[in-house]
Parts: C-alpha cells; sequence; structure tokens
C-alpha cells in the first residue's frame, strides 16, 4: 500500500550528482589542459597533457609543501591525542567542584575565535622565534585543536566503569601506570574520532599557517596553492594540477576510511 | 585516594599551560594593544585611551564587515540547516546509490576551504568562468558575478553552506536514526497526516540535533575566512570582508595593529554573546520537549 514509484528521486539526485560533482569535474578538466587551450572549462581536453603537474611540482614546490603539511599533521595530532587525553582523564574521574571550573573553562576556550587574538598570538610567536619553525605552527594548532579533544576523551572515559580503575589502584597501580596501562587501551575508537577531526583540520589549516610560516621555504600546502594562485594569474592550470594534487590525499583516506570519519564527526557533535 | 585525585590532577597541567600562554595571554595582550596605536613592528608606542572603539564606530568598513559577519553566520545556518534536513530526509530511505550520494555530499567538508574558494574561482569568474559558459549554452550574456559587493557576500554563502552541508545532514541522519518507529506508530494510528508528522513528532525528536548542527554551524561561519581569501580577497572595495578578514587585513597592509586588536576584540565579544544566546534558546527548546 505505501509503496510508491521512486521515479521522482532521479531529478533530486541528478541535480544534487551535478552540484557535487561539478568542481572536482572542472578542477580534473584545468589539470589537464594546456595553458594555451581557451576552450570552455566544461569540455574535456582533446589533447590531455601533464606539463601542469611537471610545473606544480617544480616550480610551485608542491610535493615539499605536501611533506611539510605532513610532518606538522602527524607531530600535531600526536600531541593532541597525548596531551588531550591525559588532561581528560582526570576532568572525567575526578569530578570536584574546581575540575569542574577547569571543565568550563576548557570548552570556554572553544568559544574564542582565533581571529581576535591572532595578532597579540602572533606578536608572541615572534618573540618566542617560533616565526618559520614547525614548532610554532605546531603548538598554535596543538592549542586550538585540545578543547575538542578534551572533550571527545572525557565524554567516552566517563562511560568506562571506573571498576577498572578501583581495581587496578587495589593491585598497586599508581595513575600514571593506571592510565597508560588501562585506560587508555579502551579509547581506541574515540582516538580514530579525534585523529580525524584534529588531522583534518591541521592538514587544511590556513589562518594559522599564514602568520606563523611566512617563509616560502616553510610552505604547507595551502599556503604553497595560495601562493601559486596568486603568482601565476597566467597559469591557472599549473594552480589547479596543484590543487588537485593537494586534495587527492584527503580524497583518498576519506573514501577508505568514511565510516570513522562520519563517526568521529557525530561524536563530535552530538553529546 | 585523595593523594591519588592529586596526582591525577597534574595530568592537566599541559593543557592549562599551553591555554595560558596561546589563548589568555594573548587575549589580556590583544585587549591592553587594543588601546594603543602600535603599528605591528616598532618598538615605541603610545596609549590612545578608547579612541580605537570609537574610530570603529564610524568607520563604514568595520559595520560593513560587521553585518557580512552576521549575514555569513546567520543565513550559512539557515541553509546549512534547511537543505541538511532535507537531504537526510531524502537520504534516509532507502534506495539505489544513496550510500555514493552520501559519500558526495560529505566528501567537501574534507576540502580545505580555502581550496574550494579556489575552485569557486573557476565557476564565478567573468572571462571563461563555467557558469558562464552554462549561460552562454542558453543563449544569456555572460555575468560579472563577484563585481557587485551583495552578490559577493551571497555567493560566498552559498559557497560555504553547500561545502558544509554535509555536517549538518550526518547530524540529522543520526538523528533520524535514533527515532524509535514505535512513535511514527503512534502518530499512524492518531491518523496524523505525513506533515503534520514531521511537525509533531520528528522535529520535536530532532531538537538535539538541531542543538548540535546550529551551533557548529553557526561559530563556523561567523569565523568565515578562508573562502573570503580565496574567491574575493574581501572585495570589490572592502563590500565582501568579514570581521576575520578585516583584522587581518587592517593588521598586515594596513600596518595598524592596534586597531586591528580592538576589532578582534569586539569581534570576539559578539560571537561568544550571538552563539551562547542561541545555544541557550535552543537548549531552553530541547528541555521543553
Amino acid at each position: 500500500m505505501k509503496k510508491k514509484n521512486g521515479i521522482w528521486r532521479i531529478p533530486v539526485l541528478i541535480v544534487i550528482f551535478c552540484v557535487y560533482f561539478s568542481p572536482f569535474y572542472i578542477l580534473t578538466v584545468i589539470s589537464f589542459k594546456s595553458a594555451t587551450d581557451l576552450s570552455s572549462r566544461w569540455e574535456f581536453p582533446a589533447a590531455p597533457t601533464l606539463d601542469n603537474f611537471r610545473t606544480a611540482i617544480e616550480q610551485g614546490g608542491i610535493l615539499k609543501a605536501l611533506f611539510h603539511s605532513f610532518v606538522i599533521m602527524v607531530i600535531a595530532v600526536l600531541l593532541i591525542v597525548v596531551v588531550g587525553s591525559l588532561a581528560a582523564y582526570p576532568l572525567a574521574r575526578n569530578k570536584s567542584k574546581w575540575n569542574k571550573v577547569i571543565k568550563a573553562f576548557v570548552m570556554g576556550i572553544m568559544m574564542v575565535p582565533p581571529l581576535s587574538i591572532l595578532v597579540s598570538l602572533y606578536s608572541i610567536i615572534v618573540d618566542m622565534g617560533g616565526v618559520n619553525q614547525y614548532w610554532g605552527i605546531i603548538i598554535i594548532l596543538l592549542t586550538f585543536e585540545l578543547p575538542q579533544a578534551i572533550f571527545l576523551y572525557s565524554n567516552f572515559i566517563s562511560s568506562i566503569p571506573t571498576a577498572l580503575d578501583e581495581a587496578a589502584a587495589l593491585d598497586g597501580c599508581g595513575p600514571v601506570r593506571t592510565f597508560f596501562l588501562i585506560i587508555f587501551p579502551q579509547l581506541k575508537s574515540v582516538t580514530a574520532s579525534v585523529v580525524i577531526l584534529a588531522g583534518i583540520h591541521c592538514w587544511n589549516d590556513y589562518q594559522f599557517s599564514l602568520y606563523v610560516l611566512q617563509s616560502s621555504e616553510m610552505s604547507t600546502v595551502t599556503l604553497a596553492i595560495s601562493s601559486f594562485f596568486s603568482q601565476t594569474t597566467s597559469n591557472l592550470n599549473a594552480a589547479s594540477a596543484a590543487a588537485l594534487l593537494a586534495i587527492l590525499p584527503v580524497v583518498v583516506c576519506f573514501l577508505c576510511l568514511q565510516k570513522y570519519f562520519i563517526k568521529g564527526m557525530v561524536d563530535s557533535a552530538v553529546k | 585516594m585523595k593523594k591519588r585525585n592529586r596526582v591525577m590532577n597534574l595530568f592537566y597541567i599541559p593543557a592549562l599551560i599551553l591555554f595560558s600562554i596561546f589563548v589568555i595571554y594573548p587575549l589580556c595582550k590583544g585587549i591592553a594593544l587594543s588601546f594603543t596605536n602600535w603599528n605591528g613592528y616598532s618598538q615605541t608606542y603610545k596609549m590612545v585611551g578608547l579612541s580605537n572603539y570609537t574610530r570603529m564606530l564610524t568607520d563604514k568598513n568595520v559595520i560593513r564587515a560587521f553585518i557580512n559577519t552576521l549575514i555569513y553566520g546567520g543565513m550559512s545556518t539557515l541553509l546549512q540547516n534547511v537543505l541538511g534536513l532535507a537531504l537526510a530526509l531524502f537520504l534516509n530511505q532507502k534506495f539505489k546509490g544513496r550510500a555514493v550520494t552520501r559519500t558526495l555530499v560529505y566528501l567537501p567538508v574534507m576540502i580545505a576551504p580555502l581550496i574550494m574558494g579556489y575552485v569557486m574561482y573557476f565557476f564565478f569568474s567573468f572571462n571563461n568562468g563555467a557558469l558562464n559558459d552554462l549561460l552562454a549554452v542558453f543563449g544569456k550574456e555572460a555575468v560579472d558575478w563577484l563585481s557587485d559587493g551583495k552578490t559577493a557576500v551571497a555567493i560566498l554563502t552559498i559557497v560555504n553552506s553547500l561545502q558544509f552541508v554535509g555536517i549538518s545532514m550526518v547530524i540529522y541522519l543520526a538523528g533520524l536514526q535514533g527515532i524509535a518507529d514505535m512513535y511514527y506508530e503512534a502518530a499512524d494510528i492518531d491518523g496524523a497526516t505525513p506533515l503534520k508528522k514531521f511537525r509533531y513528532v520528528m522535529l520535536p525528536l530532532l531538537q538535539p540535533a538541531v542543538t548540535s548542527s546550529v551551533t557548529i554551524n553557526l561559530i563556523g561561519g561567523l569565523k568565515l575566512f578562508d573562502i573570503i581569501m580565496a574567491l574575493t580577497s574581501g572585495g570589490p572595495g572592502y563590500d565582501s570582508h568579514s570581521l576575520s578578514t578585516l583584522v587581518h587585513r587592517t593588521y598586515f597592509a594596513s600596518e595598524n595593529a592596534g586597531y586591528a586588536s580592538a576589532i578582534g576584540i569586539i569581534t570576539f565579544l559578539l560571537i561568544a554573546v550571538f552563539s551562547n544566546l542561541i545555544v541557550q534558546y535552543l537548549k531552553k527548546k530541547e528541555v521543553e520537549m
């Protein structure tokens, strides 16, 4: 009785498909077109060329930028996991008045928009000598990704029975050993969420990197792409080849680990 | 046990140190700088009292950016939630191809907004722009999309919304899947029409999802920076600046760090007050349900 035919879905699907597929299509087409080919951006190149990729790698330094982004992301995410889960443990377990204040404070940090303190944050990093250094950008990304990690971890740890901690304490484990040997191994699934959310943010960061990494030698992917676009307005094809190379790792990762990406998103949004 | 707790509390010290040095200290320093005429690099600067703040009240660019920020925040949130819920309802049905469609809609969330901005440039540019090519197929004149401030703001809002609508979609999908069938069955027995079921059964039960989704979209929209930098750089003129991009411009291009700090502090207060009010309101609604 409730079976209706689904024909009406087809036009809706076509619209969704066109809107969401076209950016990737256009980017690909432009990347494979030679700079002198002025045909419509919808037309696939008659003679696809790899020259743009060569330019992007040789002149745009996109491979080096990918490397910088990768190093920054890996170290930052590692620190976020360690510092974040450590901080979340007492906040989830030891619910004294004081710790409630700390937790509210951490959640409040999440509300501070980076832009409102960028000017003074930048001058502090300059004073500390962190400009154009890996540690300068890593420490800032770490700080601003921490509140979300602490939030996710403390929610998750609250759901682990305290009997585990008590048993460990009876066996003579101090808090440090209890955390690393008993609690941390339980955190695999929430760690996957934290790694994915923080990883994507670090990889895609532009605002902080723009301030901290000013030397072109230290460019991350987003910085390399933006300087590529502003310098080579005459060669947009090479710039889009660079952009394609930059999003490829993310797209491949997402397609392979989709389940975890979506779980991470939902975990972070729903209390 | 008490001593154990005290040792445990040491675990959050590293995080607190980071927050103090890189959030609280800069926030205080930013407040202090906002009362000066510092240019961003010289060793000396003067206190200028409240003049940075009074200057803002009459600065057309700041007022423009302020209104734009509210549009980016408010309109993106509205669009993302309406579209996100519609997509979630559509993709919650069982049919072939829904998994692929979900993936496709969620994919742009992963892409750096900066890169998305540049890709959108290929669509909206006047010469050889993909949209103008489409218009040409229908025999329409080419449009210079980004030459008008209001259109530019609208385009930026739409691009931001479409890129991140996947977040709302996923949150609503999770919400829809959490609603037990018995509620719908009960409504069926009471003879509810599909519209009434949506309004009186589904929406109230989705309220927590609405709160999460609105909060995330609002904070994201009010902070909009990368897409603007990539697509319009705040132009034409100052017409599409958000407060974020304006702070950046005031600091680097106009070398006016004191003034930029003042704009930053005001932005912080605005975002804090605005998003807190909305979250409180939504939370209250959740309790009432």
